[in-house]
């Protein structure tokens, strides 16, 4: 490969079909990703849409229990394993990750080109799947439901999601060893960035947890093609044995899905408030320790499965501990902001909107943690909340961060900022309307996928699809001036928020190659010494 | 907090209880960092003139302190949850056992007395119930907000829950595990009454069947199924002499510890005997021939329950 | 055309472009390793729960093939380490000779389980469903035992077909290969005899525990 002295950005480089579906730069992978990406987000916010607008009435307005069930399977299918488990690895993390390295790609772009590939085929196989009726057994696939029962297309989304794995394992993969061997000169362990520490700990869970979750899935489709006895006990298997199986995967993939975004967070925070990141090493060593713990804790969601008294207590136990470090990563934010220099762009406007909902999700987890609360709110709308806190709140806020703050980088354009700030806090605000009377819902006693549900019910129901409406609004706003950018936004500096990083020291968008000659790294991330000044030129 | 609804059980208070503590940790600590979040926002907001002064270089010791002091709390949490659970579904010695049924999507209740019902189940106030369910086909959960408590119904095994209600009521009762396009229909009441009411409830509340004792109907299918062929008239067990066939005693049985032929030593309690009536391959005991049929298909998930009830009552040589 | 450049731009040096790809395919053999793991750990579940009926249907399988294959594929890997070590001396002849052993050797392989032993397996109506020939007690051991067979020999071979298939790539390269340039080569190798060694782990099982009892 040539390098030109002239450097062309790399949207540029190349204008055909071909140079975009063929190509190795992990800059377009991450675009083409950023692509399908936001089209699975909104495709399973519209299936959320239809179920709050279903559960606006107790009767249920869509009318049908089976349609019911369909959309909310498909909403978690879609969002889990679509959204939320690539969102911003394979978009962010793709694309800053050699820059952020002083590396001039992964270390395996034709395996990433591969990832998008299966990444593609595994969409369209959910998309066949939604299209030709979709799945009614929750995203959880709980068996013997799902393998002797169900009439959905039960195959066709475990086929789409074993693809899907197969995509994740890959991009982890390649991240693993584009860490381990693509530093620039002078990037020792302690220089890299968070944001690389939280991608790492991430791919770390992804190698690890997803071919279990392969071999499970492949598990069920043989039981229901086959009629063999692994799950059901009609047929001499044991149902429990799925759920093991299941959470094992599951409960690291949620991992899987937070980790990346306390990256962007501590990235955001320092940068907006002008100053050294508060106990680095005590971040990174959070993120880690929550991959390692965070797969011991799977039985918590069995508390009340028929596993026994004994398991439950330990499982108990693990997931307060697993909880320390976020504790540990939240005070650490604040503790950065502290006798800072603050500035109120949107990232940062998100990242604070993150720490809030992210803190208030992560202390529900220890109501349902505490073993006896579990028990009553466990399979009800608490939970919903819970994990909507921090999945929703906290990651897609993550998520939204990131993109704002690298979107100057990435596109080489600025978008308006006016708009940015008031989507974060319509997102903020609708929200909350949105998910805190699911709480009180959960309390109350209302129940988890129910299609109709009793009248009691029907005023907090009422208030949070009003919420949902509020929500949908601030995120359909960033694909309004985000789009708008593209053409008519102001052009972007190498560093327009004056932060620290590789990444800052390439034009906007970068080059190809992304640096003409190895960077050489000298000191530690996060050296915002100055309240106003630029400080890598 | 609106909408605090008390609980109609002491445990359900208990449980109202933890979570109000719960509350009040988590409303502290999102006091703290709400607080000093907005505090950081006004007062170091970047053109603020406030002075930073020189800042603390050794991190750690913040980093120690709350790291303990997070570790302690939620040990705190940890020991109150775990033992109001381990006290939730440990039922009292002399719990009023009901049996419940769920299936695609209704839950059927019997009663010893052989009263039966669906969607309902019918309970005397201040004494200890203890339900034993099972599942006939995929996995519900039998969920009582109004007691705080919940537990999964599995097909093939048996569950329990217990409750004690102190005050008469109708509680609603819910299905939390999602069991297929019915789910959300899958509620039903139960309804706590006064002991006299109950009595006079048990007496006349019958299923379309009549009512017979569980355990007499049990009986009558030990013989109808050709039980008593092989484990001899009141499960007194068989020898060759005297059924023509060497079968182990059923009396006393119950709770009581069985070798198997591979040599594991089980406890015979309700789900040993159900595996032993449907699957017997699985339950070998030792000492004795493997030639018991499996009645898989042949008898309901009810009237195995009648069985079971059956043979419990066979105390060792006396029906009580 | 220019030369071929040393190595990919992303590289600092050859030798950092081969410790690169070295890292990345042990780390990849290591989530095939916890891709067949939970059928190891399935394995042992099974046999715990009833032992007897298990080992039942352990007995029912084909021993000879069994070792035949398992000889087979030994001899595979043997030669594709010998085709490995002709390159490393500079020798492409080699290389290809060595390689095209292997590959026949493990194509043998396949042959013989899918279109011998297999179709022995359906035969004697060893496949788990209505028409399992296997009754009275053990029939539910027996079938999980050859659930479990056929899914692990299954997944065992597509892996051993996409051997074949990048051996067969690396052989249609081989003018590309030297002493000092033969990653592939090194890369397919590693996956190749970790495909044996998977092996190795199911012979036992399938085919010695059984019998042992």
């Amino acid at each position: 490969m040539t390098h030109s002295a002239a450097q062309i950005s790399y949207l540029e480089d190349g204008h055909t079909l071909r140079s975009w579906l063929l190509t190795t730069d992990h800059k377009r992978i991450a675009i083409l990703y950023l692509v399908a990406i936001t089209f699975f987000f909104f495709a399973g916010g519209f299936a959320a849409f239809l179920m709050r607008y279903n559960l606006i009435s107790s009767h249920g307005l869509l009318g049908s229990a089976e349609t019911y069930n369909r959309l909310f399977s498909m909403h978690g299918i879609l969002m889990v394993w679509f959204f939320l488990v690539p969102a911003v690895p394979v978009t962010l993390g793709n694309f800053l990750t050699p820059l952020m390295l002083g590396a001039r790609d992964l270390a395996f772009p034709r395996l990433n080109l591969l990832s998008w590939y299966l990444f593609m085929v595994a969409g369209f196989v959910a998309l066949y799947a939604v299209l030709a009726g979709g799945v009614d057994t929750g995203w959880t696939f709980y068996t013997p439901l799902t393998s002797l029962y169900s009439k959905g297309h039960v195959v066709a989304a475990i086929i789409a999601i074993f693809i899907a794995g197969f995509s994740s394992i890959a991009t982890g993969l390649n991240f693993i060893v584009t860490i381990h061997k693509l530093r620039a000169p002078g990037m020792g362990w302690y220089r890299m960035p968070v944001f690389l520490w939280s991608l790492y700990a991430t791919s770390v869970i992804l190698v690890l947890a997803t071919p279990v979750l392969a071999m499970t899935l492949l598990l069920v489709a043989f039981e229901r093609i086959f009629g063999i006895g692994v799950f059901d006990p009609a047929i001499g298997g044991d149902p429990l044995l799925f759920q093991h199986l299941f959470w094992f995967y599951s409960h690291p993939a949620v991992y899987v899905m937070i980790l990346p975004g306390f990256g962007v967070i501590s990235e955001i925070v320092p940068a907006f408030s002008r100053k050294e990141l508060f106990g680095y090493k005590f971040i990174v060593w959070a993120s880690i320790a929550i991959a390692v713990i965070g797969f011991l804790v799977w039985g918590h969601h069995m508390f009340v499965a028929g596993t026994s008294l004994f398991s439950a207590i330990v499982f108990s136990l693990l997931s307060y501990m697993v909880a320390v470090p976020s504790a540990i990563k939240v005070f650490n934010w604040v503790g950065t902001m502290h006798k800072g220099y603050i500035h109120f762009d949107s990232p940062m406007l998100y990242a604070i909107g993150f720490i809030g909902l992210f803190t208030t999700g992560g202390l529900t987890g220890l109501f349902v943690a505490a073993l006896a609360a579990d028990v009553h709110l466990t399979q009800t709308y608490f939970v919903v909340a819970h994990f909507h806190y921090v999945m929703v709140g906290g990651m897609v806020s993550a998520y939204f961060a990131g993109l704002h703050f690298w979107w100057p980088k990435i596109t080489g354009r600025l978008y308006p900022e006016m708009w940015g700030r008031a989507a974060a806090i319509t997102i903020f605000v609708g929200f909350n309307l949105t998910f805190f009377p699911q709480f009180v819902l959960g309390y109350l006693g209302m129940p988890r996928r129910y299609f109709a549900y009793p009248q009691q019910f029907e005023a907090l129901n009422l208030l949070s699809s009003a919420g949902a409406v509020v929500l949908a609004m601030g995120y359909l706003l960033p694909l309004g001036y985000f789009t708008w950018s593209l053409l008519y936004g102001e052009r972007a500096s190498a560093n327009p928020w004056g932060a620290t990083g590789l990444e800052w020291t390439t034009p906007s968008p970068p080059p190809t190659e992304n640096f003409a000659v190895t960077p050489i790294v000298t000191q530690a991330p996060y050296q915002y010494e100055q309240p106003e000044a630029v400080i890598h030129e | 907090m609106n909408g605090y609804w008390p609980s109609a059980t002491v445990e359900g208070r208990e449980v109202d209880f933890l979570l109000l503590a719960l509350l009040l940790v988590s409303y502290a600590v999102l006091a703290l960092v709400f607080g000093l979040i907005l505090l950081y926002m006004v007062r170091y907001r970047a053109g603020s003139g406030v002075s930073r002064g020189a800042r603390s270089r050794k991190t750690w010791r913040f980093e120690i302190s709350w790291t303990a002091a997070t570790l302690a709390i939620f040990f705190g949490l940890f020991i109150w949850g775990g033992d109001l659970y381990v006290r939730l579904f440990q039922p009292p010695a002399d719990a009023l056992q009901i049996y419940v049924v769920g299936k695609q999507w209704m839950w059927k209740v019997e009663h010893q007395g052989g009263q039966r019902e669906i969607n309902a189940l019918h309970i005397p106030i201040d004494r200890p119930i203890q339900l034993v369910m099972t599942s006939e086909d995929v996995i519900h959960d039998f969920a009582v907000p109004a007691f705080r408590i919940k537990h999964d119904v599995l097909p093939g095994r048996y569950q329990t829950l217990w409750f004690q209600v102190d005050a008469a009521g109708v509680f609603q009762l819910f299905c939390t595990q999602l069991c297929g396009v019915g789910h959300y229909s899958m509620t039903g009441e139960i309804v706590a009454m006064s002991q006299p009411d109950f009595e006079k409830w048990l007496a006349n509340g019958a299923g379309p069947e009549g009512h017979e004792d569980m355990a007499a109907a049990g009986k009558e299918l030990f013989t109808a199924h050709g039980c008593s062929g092989c484990h001899g008239e009141g499960g007194v067990g068989g020898s060759p002499e005297t059924t023509g066939v060497a079968a182990p005693a059923l009396s006393g049985l119950y709770g009581r510890s069985v070798r198997l032929q591979t040599g594991a030593t089980v406890t015979a309690d309700d789900k040993f005997i159900r595996d032993c009536i449907l699957t017997p391959d699985k339950t070998p005991v030792a000492g004795y021939p493997q030639i018991m049929p499996s009645f898989s298909g042949q008898i309901s998930e009810e009237k195995v329950l009648r069985l079971i009830a059956y043979i419990k009552s066979l105390k060792s040589g006396s029906r009580t | 055309m220019s030369e071929a450049a040393a190595h990919e731009f992303q590289f600092s040096s050859a030798e950092h472009q081969r410790e690169t790809a070295i890292s990345g395919i042990w780390l990849f053999l290591a989530t095939e390793a916890l891709f067949f793991g939970p059928i190891f750990l399935a394995w042992i579940y099974a046999r715990l729960a009833d032992p007897s009926a298990f080992d039942s249907g352990g007995r029912q399988t084909e021993l000879m093939i069994g070792v035949t294959n398992t000889a087979l594929l030994i001899a595979s890997s043997f030669a594709y380490g010998i085709g490995l070590a002709c390159i490393e001396f500079g020798s492409r002849r080699g290389m290809v000779l060595g390689l095209l052993v292997a590959w026949a050797l493990g194509a043998a392989f396949l042959g013989l389980k899918f279109g011998v032993e297999w179709r022995m397996d359906f035969e004697k109506g060893l496949f788990p469903g209505a028409n399992f020939s296997v009754h009275g007690p053990s029939r539910s051991g027996a079938q999980l035992f050859f659930a479990l067979y056929f899914f692990s020999t299954a997944l065992h071979g597509l892996h051993l077909l996409v051997g074949l298939a990048l051996l067969a790539w690396i052989i249609s390269k081989a003018r590309q290969f030297t002493a000092e340039r033969h990653n592939s080569v090194r890369v397919v190798g590693l996956y190749w005899t970790f495909i044996d060694i998977i092996w190795l782990i199911l012979f036992p099982l399938i085919y010695l525990i059984g019998r042992a009892s």
